[in-house]
């Protein structure tokens, strides 16, 4: 919302320094986006007369100009424009001067004559964003002064607020000036009225068919207007402000929606006389001031011609380009009422539409505002159309919808244990006033009376925000709170951040790919896509899809990194997945997933093995079920019971030729709820054991259809009490081994709790070993 | 050498002299172990000595020479044994001159540049908000981030169709009822889980992952991150608000930074306000928004707002990674790049 400083210094008393009002305006809660000063004079810039101009033969595009800028001197000075004639006045940026932009006036030359100075356009001059040619002064412009003089140009700054949803008062000038006085302290003036004599009372009808949606109606008349151009001023104002020029009655218009957040229609009274409001038929058309001709339906509300029943307008959005005002116009009927938000917002929405009333009118404007805006829309008319008459006995048609001052109390010992500081009585009572809340008091209660331009203040809290808005936040001492609670990671957090430092540890990155997958993307590493929840809305159409896994985002950015010459690297995520449970929200679960380009199963197992000792925790490896997308015959489900709890191995190669990965890819993927939520018990310690421990190693040959941990299981359970450990420190295949087989080696460590092995016992322990590892299946090498 | 050598005396000194000579001589390790045990054992010329203490007399005498006796021993040991760490030096010095390397070479070899891993710029931005929270008496809270249309908007004060629920682009999940489950779009309903399941009071930080429908540019990703604070307790102000705001500011970017709170609006805070951190410079960064928890928002979380009072806050976590790391656009610190990963130790 763009806010000139010229406009509210009418309104009230503020500072004049541009950087004291934007340090309030930030101050209030009005953010200053960008504060721009426009119409500063250009020191150097004089009126001057063209009085002759010539053509060169060589210089087709440019015109040779003698000025008189009433020093006597004739200077020539070459143009590019070609909207000036001999005669005309035009501003002449003499030798020396430095132009808003940059630019310095110096002698150029063109075909070795030179050039004095420059004549300007408005662009030139800062005065507007626009202009085609030369700016030419008025006839009776005095030579040698400085057009902005001249034209009374005004030295002003736009300030572009970022406003906050709740402060729908701030879409006019008088909403921010009011916040300003009652900042500065200053009394608030509001807009200059300079009605002029009244004309007898004049009424118009209106019917308002839709009392849920139209809360208010005004209907203002006005005779002995002539349509034509604005003054300089309204035109300068409003292009500061973003709006166009258009003529003087709709410059007007426009300019109270401006100043007072007033949005208003000015209709030609001797086309329509009489007003309704009704919602539209279905596929009723309009064609609306842009030019756009749009199909109603049923929820659109419009204004119509009470006679015709043809509509004039989209109401709250923007009028019809048919009923616009022509120059032969002369008596007006200046519209002003009160829409409901929300309609208007969808309506807005529904035809892509929003226009400066619309944006004023999903806020909320104030339904009494329309007096006052009436009165400045004649006050602004009078100045280029001085006869204009505006009547008494305006119409303003209500509905039960109109929103009327609300009463809001609040307690004065609420406001400051809220706030922590005890603002005085006097204080919350005259910040209170300066905002227009009419306040009182009596004991710990301050009533208040909020006014209908300010549709956020509707409960205790929010008059409590009023008081510290203007208390100031920065007067609000800072204090901490005293916390009975002690700060600390929860159990899963921590273990959580145990998983993170183990990856780390061993020299795998961690990733953050999309949790937005595309169609296909999850079968391709075999995974279902069916309990795949999809979005509704996707910014683009590849990443529709909610992943269930966070295999395809890894294997993707992996392969981006192959792609970019770094072809061994190790990812991790830790991330959520959102698989749908058939119920409202997905089964969403914490996972862990971790690939190394170039691993191998045994890659993944040491992760595993490495993060089950960080964390105390173990599952079964199940080689006999392994999942789609991992490698058939190199991986293994990580299984806890009958509970899969993740999948351990390598990625299946012909996904990753699918894919374009080259080379092996290890992968583990682990369900991290289970995992960090287990407490696994502090462990007790064990008195270490002196008494001398032996070794025993035992080889077998151990067909390649029997597990190395069957073998394992039954030498452990044949060893008994006295295995301290057992570990397989021997794999061979060859010579002396069957094709089908191979040897594996274990070397079992063996020790009495209570006094020294006997050669005996080691005897008769290897004797069982070897025989239950042959009941297994394997065979002993001796 | 005094006239009242004893012959034994003599010989002693004799022995001494020679087996220290032999000692010096030796010229391996074997060799000089062979000269000592021939020296001090049965038959050497110290033994032999010894072995004659009987014959002696006097006890006077006998005494004098069992002293040199022992006294040769030691001197023949300490010459021993440095004789045996010199040999020992030069045996393993032409060792130790065989396996010599070079050390710069080894620093380059894979397993010595062999990095650690890293993590995401974000995880270590969140960790060290989490750490400083944790000072400040916080614990930390999660929540999903698929989330019901009630926990994203309608609890926070904001009822279907609100129109402050345009200050977010929501993408939705597909459903049964249409617009009924979103990506959340903040942090904040985290805050509506706490309070339904914590009891008060409650000190709570909640880190972590939101969505916006927003094409991704150098600062906007449709995927970040925010960490939000709740505070909720008996008699909480809006100066305690302002005094943790301070109190982080200075725990997390240093002494030398200072905050302020400016008036601003959110559905589900009242008074609201936008926090900014002045730099020692003085220069400003605008970093999040805060509030006092709305009473609809209290009663929504299934709190009596006359009982219980409390702020809440919230601000970009990959804002913090980037401004730390001077980091240009944020689709590097997404693209998983290990180019741009691997700067980060």
């Amino acid at each position: 919302m763009k806010i000139l400083l010229s406009i509210l210094r009418e309104m009230a008393d503020i500072p004049a320094d541009p950087d004291t009002v934007a340090d309030a305006l930030n101050s209030l809660g009005l953010a200053v986006e960008e504060m721009v000063v426009v119409g500063a004079p250009v020191e150097g810039v004089v009126a001057a007369r063209i009085t002759r101009m010539e053509k060169h033969p060589d210089a087709a595009k440019v015109t040779r100009c003698y000025v008189d800028a009433g020093d006597g001197v004739e200077r020539h000075v070459w143009c590019g424009a070609t909207n000036m004639s001999e005669g005309d006045i035009v501003p002449l940026a003499t030798l020396g001067t430095t132009m808003p932009n940059g630019m310095q006036i110096a002698r150029r030359a063109i075909l070795e004559i030179d050039s004095e100075g420059m004549l300007c356009s408005e662009v030139e001059l800062g005065i507007s964003d626009e202009s085609s040619g030369l700016l030419i002064l008025p006839p009776g412009t005095q030579l040698g002064v400085s057009p902005f003089v001249a034209l009374g140009i005004e030295h002003d700054v736009v300030y572009d607020l970022d406003l906050t949803r709740n402060r729908a008062d701030c879409w006019g000038h008088l909403g921010v000036a009011r916040d300003l006085a009652a900042h500065f302290g200053v009394p608030l003036r509001g807009p200059r009225i300079d009605t002029g004599d009244r004309g007898g009372a004049k009424s118009l009808r209106v019917s308002i068919e839709a009392p849920h949606n139209c809360g208010s109606f005004s209907l203002s008349c006005l005779s002995n207007v002539s349509v034509g151009p604005s003054p300089r001023w309204v035109a300068a104002r409003l292009a500061h402000l973003g709006m166009r020029s258009i003529n003087n009655v709709v410059d007007a218009s426009n300019l109270v929606m401006l100043e007072l957040n007033q949005p208003n229609h000015a209709y030609d009274a001797d086309v329509v006389s009489s007003f309704r409001v009704r919602f539209a038929k279905e596929g009723e058309t309009l064609t609306t001031l842009d030019g756009q001709t749009r199909t109603m339906n049923a929820d659109d509300l419009l204004i119509c011609n009470g006679d015709s029943d043809e509509g004039v307008g989209l109401a709250g959005i923007m009028g019809d380009l048919h009923s616009e005002i022509t120059d032969a116009t002369t008596n007006l009927a200046l519209e002003s009422a009160w829409f409901a938000p929300d309609p208007v917002r969808f309506s807005a929405q529904r035809h892509g539409l929003r226009s400066e009333a619309s944006i004023r009118f999903e806020r909320g404007v104030d339904p009494h505002g329309w007096v006052l805006g009436a009165e400045r829309f004649v006050t602004i008319l009078r100045e280029s159309s001085p006869g204009a008459t505006l009547h008494a006995g305006a119409t303003f048609e209500t509905t039960p919808s109109c929103p009327q001052p609300t009463t809001v109390t609040m307690s004065l010992a609420r406001m400051n244990a809220l706030l922590g500081v005890a603002v005085p009585e006097s204080r919350v009572l005259s910040i209170l006033d300066s905002i227009g809340f009419s306040p009182s008091i009596s004991g710990d209660t301050v009533t208040t009376v909020v006014p209908t331009w300010r549709p956020d203040c509707a409960q205790e809290v929010d008059i409590i925000e009023e008081v510290a808005r203007h208390f100031g936040y920065d007067n609000i001492g800072k204090t901490v709170p005293k916390s009975t609670v002690h700060g600390r990671l929860s159990h899963v957090q921590q273990r959580r951040r145990l998983v993170r430092r183990v990856l780390v540890g061993m020299g795998l990155d961690e990733a953050m790919p999309s949790p937005f997958l595309a169609g296909g993307d999850l079968p391709r590493v075999g995974i279902t896509e069916e309990n795949a929840l999809r979005l509704a809305n996707p910014l683009v159409a590849d990443e529709s899809i909610l992943r269930t896994s966070l295999r395809p985002g890894l294997l993707k950015s992996l392969r981006y990194n192959q792609s970019h010459r770094a072809p061994s690297i190790g990812l991790w995520e830790i991330g959520h997945v959102y698989p749908s449970s058939g119920q409202q929200l997905p089964d969403e679960t914490e996972q862990l997933a971790v690939i190394v380009a170039g691993g191998d199963a045994e890659t993944a197992l040491t992760q595993w093995n490495m993060l089950c000792d960080a964390l105390s925790v173990g599952a079964q490896l199940d080689q006999s079920r392994v999942p789609e997308g991992l490698h058939p015959t190199r991986s293994a489900t990580l299984a806890r019971g009958k509970k899969v709890i993740g999948v351990v191995g390598e990625v299946d190669p012909l996904v990753l030729d699918e894919l374009g990965i080259e080379g092996r890819v290890s992968i583990l993927e682990v369900d991290l709820t289970v995992l960090l939520t287990e407490e696994p018990k502090p462990v007790q310690a064990r008195d270490i054991n002196r008494f001398p421990s032996s070794d025993v190693d035992l080889a077998f040959v151990v067909p390649d259809s029997v597990p190395a941990s069957t073998v394992q299981r039954a030498l452990r359970q044949a060893a008994g009490k006295r295995l301290v450990s057992i570990g397989l420190f021997d794999v061979y295949r060859g010579k002396g081994v069957p094709d089908d087989a191979r040897s594996l080696a274990f070397r079992l460590r063996l020790q009495e709790d209570n006094g020294t092995l006997t050669d005996a016992v080691l005897a008769e322990v290897h004797a069982a070993c070897v025989a239950a590892a042959e009941k297994s299946g394997a065979q002993f090498r001796r | 050498m005094s006239d009242a050598d004893s012959p034994e005396l003599s010989q002693l000194r004799a022995a001494l002299s020679d087996g220290t000579e032999k000692v010096r001589a030796a010229a391996s390790t074997d060799e000089l172990r062979a000269v000592v045990s021939a020296l001090t054992g049965k038959k050497g010329a110290i033994a032999a000595v010894k072995s004659s203490l009987g014959k002696v007399s006097d006890p006077e005498q006998r005494k004098t020479l069992g002293a040199a006796v022992n006294d040769a021993l030691t001197e023949l040991s300490a010459v021993a044994d440095g004789r045996l760490r010199e040999l020992r030096r030069a045996e393993f010095a032409t060792r130790i001159e065989a396996e010599r390397v070079d050390m710069t070479e080894l620093a380059m070899s894979a397993g010595a540049t062999r990095r650690r891993g890293r993590m995401h710029l974000v995880t270590q931005a969140t960790e060290r908000l989490e750490d400083v929270f944790i000072g400040l008496g916080f614990q930390v809270a999660e929540g999903p981030e698929v989330e019901t249309d009630f926990y994203n908007f309608e609890a926070l004060n904001m009822p279907p169709s609100h129109p402050a629920r345009s200050m977010w682009d929501t993408l939705f999940v597909e459903s049964d009822v249409e617009g009924s489950v979103v990506l959340r779009t903040h942090t904040s309903p985290v805050q509506i889980r706490v309070m339904q399941e914590w009891p008060p009071p409650i000190y709570a930080i909640m880190p972590g992952r939101v969505f916006r429908k927003e094409t991704p540019d150098a600062t906007h990703m449709p995927v970040f991150h925010q960490i939000e604070g709740l505070v909720i307790d008996r008699g909480i102000t809006f100066a305690d608000l302002a005094g943790t705001i301070e109190a982080f500011t200075k725990a997390f970017f240093g002494a030398g930074f200072t905050s302020r709170l400016r008036p601003s609006y959110f559905p589900f805070t009242e008074p609201s306000a936008e926090f900014d951190i002045r730099r020692p410079d003085g220069s400003w960064i605008e970093l999040g928004g805060c509030g006092m928890v709305h009473p609809h928002v209290l009663r929504a979380g299934g709190l009596d707002p006359d009982e219980w009072s409390g702020f809440a806050f919230g601000f970009g976590i990959d804002r913090m990674a980037k401004e730390r790391h001077g980091v240009n656009d944020l689709r590097d610190m997404y693209s998983d790049d290990v180019r741009f990963t691997e700067q980060f130790s």
